[in-house]
């Protein structure tokens, strides 16, 4: 019997009619309290005199920004403000995922030593990390930088060629040309050529049986191209170090102290949470799976690769991407220690055009953008190594 | 019918696992671990390394180099940890610009917070009581820190600052959270397409934007939205921005827990004849809600360290009451580390508890005693 048959009596009994009757309900609530604010929002606008839309964005800026990536000056629009921001915040966050990865594996691999001294320092950095506010770590290693790192004069090597000091990090930094360019796009074209070989030879061995060495081939056609060009091309290959002078450390690059303090900050505490996300994906992987491997003949290395390490990601990719996500957000804390990401270039213009609503709704949308991005992006890699059920 | 303690049972008398060890003696199997291989040795020798410079440099700098008495001067000769800076400055790292003589009314209402949190944390107590006495906490925790009535003196809630509200941000955030997050989990599952298309676009805007935007939003904007003549205070404004912010990431939450929930149970309360409503208090949220626990008490961990956030709008959390202290001109740039460590410290141990007891937690519900 149908459900629709007995509701003879009253519409209001009827289902399908209720169904429709909560989304209208639903939808037009939320419509009436979008036109409401809407409408609250635009007296108060022409109260206030303030202009709307987004005309501000072609105007000139008139402020400095102390540090971009892209060329930048102040009698530029708000609209290459702005940019430069967007490209500030992604470049700190792509820093930060990079740095935070590698940490995050190497202490994640720790926590599961057969060492229980280096378990437990993996331990205590993880809960170090976790459980204290990334903002107050940013404060403080910034303070530290600003006030208890040594000054210029004295700054320390603590790597090779690599300065810390109070006014920053100084790495090497190579002069970028065209030809830098070339050479990188010739090693692109290399790569897809092995990754074409790489298949080939897979394809050949499952079909039949044959294995052949094929890393001969491989490297070559990956190493032959940005070779060639390299040595058609033969650029200047100037790689600036910084060096100690009277008063200033000269050549290479300088990352100012509130790159360095976010840079650290933010991935110190992403490892954290990425060496959780490492350790349980090993842990997911049942002891049987290796057992069976090792009775299959497989080395070490080929068991970690073939066997253990595809069904970890699975299990590691989904939480990966949430931990790569907050950190990205997270980097929207620079604004409290100075450095000119997107929501410190938006809350200037903010302050100087008055026009709240716009730059909010700017950054907003940018971050939201790019959170979706990373966030397909991601969802395409894992549909990729994800359980293929038959 | 094999019961949760049957199973608990068999577990307890099942042999012990055999370990390849086990026929050796204590000290090899304490050892082999240790200095088995030449790569594990260094390692240990590394590791003891590190541990040796970390103690030695927390005791020399806490306790031998430790300033203890005088003032921002000694502090400033010495090389140690400065004492004398927290007996200046603990009661306003604490309490922040809350009245000095009132401050026995925010510890009531720390106590009050903690011990309610004590006893929401124990099982047995899960029943409804626990609502009436979080009802009750609320009311008197408003009473208490606002006051203006049974002649306490009313305190502006420009002056809330410090731990308290930091605890008050968090707390309310997470009690008022809830339910809208429940509401918004559920929309999200409902098989009504436009209810389920809205609470997707409120879940995913907010979750995939940082809480700073919310909190410019709600300081910034709301007022924007507001019919003229009516202003909204500062703080209230902060609490909506993390109450929203706090309700999209536990609809996540009580999402998993829902997904876990097999199919038979909605369709055996349909059978019996619940409606949508029934179905799912009486049925599907009770078993949702206890898989979610564990990921719920770590938003709440989450959001206890997000609500330092609120500094960047101006308002006095219990991070920059610390900084703060750190900044008065007699002991600016003396107790840097000192300052922060305390937060640290304090931040540290409020989280990790609320860590150890999320894993307490999990361990039980896997064993299934209820």
């Amino acid at each position: 019997m149908r459900i629709d048959a007995l509701s003879g009596t009253s519409l209001l009994y009827n289902l399908r009619f209720r169904a429709i009757l909560y989304q209208v309900v639903a939808v037009g609530s939320v419509v009436l309290l979008g036109l409401y604010l809407f409408s609250n929002v635009s007296e108060k606008l022409a109260e206030q005199n303030v202009a709307t839309g987004f005309g501000f964005l072609d105007r000139e800026a008139g402020f400095v920004i102390s540090q971009t990536i892209i060329d930048y000056k102040p009698s530029d629009t708000y609209a290459r403000a702005l940019l430069a921001g967007i490209v500030n915040t992604v470049w700190v966050s792509a820093w930060g995922v990079v740095l935070a990865t590698i940490i995050g594996l190497f202490v994640g691999i720790a926590r599961l030593s057969r060492n229980p001294l280096l378990a437990f320092l993996a331990f205590l950095y993880v809960e170090a990390f976790r459980n204290v506010p990334l903002l107050l770590y940013l404060f403080l290693w910034y303070a530290l930088i600003v006030t208890s790192l040594p000054s210029v004069r004295e700054a320390w090597e603590i790597l090779p060629h690599v300065f810390l000091s109070n006014s920053g990090l100084n790495v090497p930094s190579l002069e970028w040309t065209d030809a830098h360019t070339a050479i990188l796009i010739a090693l692109v074209a290399g790569g897809g050529l092995a990754t074409l070989v790489h298949r080939r030879a897979t394809a050949e061995r499952i079909r039949t049986g044959n294995e052949r060495t094929t890393w001969p081939l491989t490297t070559t056609v990956l190493l032959a191209p940005p070779l060639l060009t390299f040595l058609l091309i033969q650029p200047d290959m100037v790689l600036s170090f910084p060096e100690k002078g009277r008063f200033r450390l000269t050549g290479g690059a300088q990352l100012s102290p509130e790159f360095t303090a976010l840079l650290i900050g933010l991935a110190l505490s992403a490892s954290a949470g990425i060496a959780e996300v490492v350790r349980s994906g090993i842990l997911s992987v049942h002891k049987g799976q290796r057992e069976a491997a090792r009775a299959l003949g497989m080395r070490d290395g080929l068991t970690m690769r073939l066997v253990v390490l595809p069904q970890a990601l699975r299990v590691i990719i989904p939480p990966l991407t949430s931990s790569y996500l907050s950190l990205f957000k997270n980097s929207s804390l620079a604004i409290a220690i100075g450095y000119p990401d997107l929501v410190m270039v938006s809350n200037t213009t903010m302050n100087q055009t008055g026009q709240a609503i716009e730059g909010i709704a700017i950054f907003m949308l940018v971050y939201l953008g790019l959170s979706i991005s990373i966030s397909m992006f991601m969802n395409w890699y894992n549909s990729r190594v994800a359980l293929k059920e038959r | 019918m094999t019961t949760a303690t049957d199973i608990a049972e068999a577990q307890l008398k099942r042999p012990a696992e055999r370990r390849p060890d086990s026929g050796r003696g204590l000290l090899h199997r304490t050892f082999k671990p240790l200095i088995g291989t030449p790569v594990n040795a260094a390692v240990t020798l590394a590791c003891l390394w590190v541990l040796w410079l970390g103690i030695k440099g927390t005791y020399g700098w806490l306790i031998a180099r430790a300033v203890t008495e005088g003032g921002p001067e000694a502090c400033k000769v010495g090389q140690g940890a400065c004492w004398p800076f927290f007996e200046a400055k603990l009661r306003f790292m604490i309490f922040g610009v809350y009245p000095y003589e009132e401050h026995w009314r925010v510890l009531l209402v720390m106590v009050l917070f903690l011990g309610a949190i004590g006893i929401t944390m124990i099982p047995r107590f899960w029943t409804k009581g626990l609502l009436y006495l979080w009802g009750s906490v609320i009311i008197a925790t408003a009473v208490l820190i606002s006051g203006g009535v049974f002649g306490l003196r009313h305190v502006p809630t420009t002056q809330w600052s410090g731990l308290p509200l930091s605890f008050l941000l968090s707390a309310v955030g997470l009690a008022l959270g809830f339910p809208l997050g429940v509401v918004l989990a559920l929309a999200r599952a409902s098989q009504l397409p436009a209810i389920r298309v809205l609470a997707v676009i409120f879940i995913e805007v907010i979750r995939g934007v940082p809480l700073i935007s919310i909190l410019f939003m709600a300081s910034v904007m709301l007022p924007l939205f507001m019919p003229s003549g009516i202003t909204v205070d500062k703080l209230l404004r902060a609490q909506i921005a993390i109450v929203i912010f706090a309700a999209a990431y536990i609809a996540e939450a009580v999402r998993g827990g829902l997904q876990a929930i097999p199919r038979g149970q909605y369709e055996a309360a349909n059978a019996m004849g619940l409606h949508y409503w029934q179905a799912m208090r009486l049925i599907v949220l009770p078993q949702a809600l206890k898989v979610s626990i564990p990921p719920l008490v770590n938003i709440s961990i989450g959001f206890f360290q997000d609500t330092t956030l609120v500094t960047i709008i101006g308002l006095l959390d219990f991070l920059t009451t610390v900084r703060t202290a750190m900044q008065d001109p007699a002991w600016v740039g003396i107790a840097v580390m000192e300052g922060y460590i305390f937060a640290a410290v304090v931040y540290l141990v409020l989280s990790y508890g609320m860590g150890a007891y999320s894993r307490f937690l999990e361990r039980r519900l896997r064993l299934g005693y209820d």
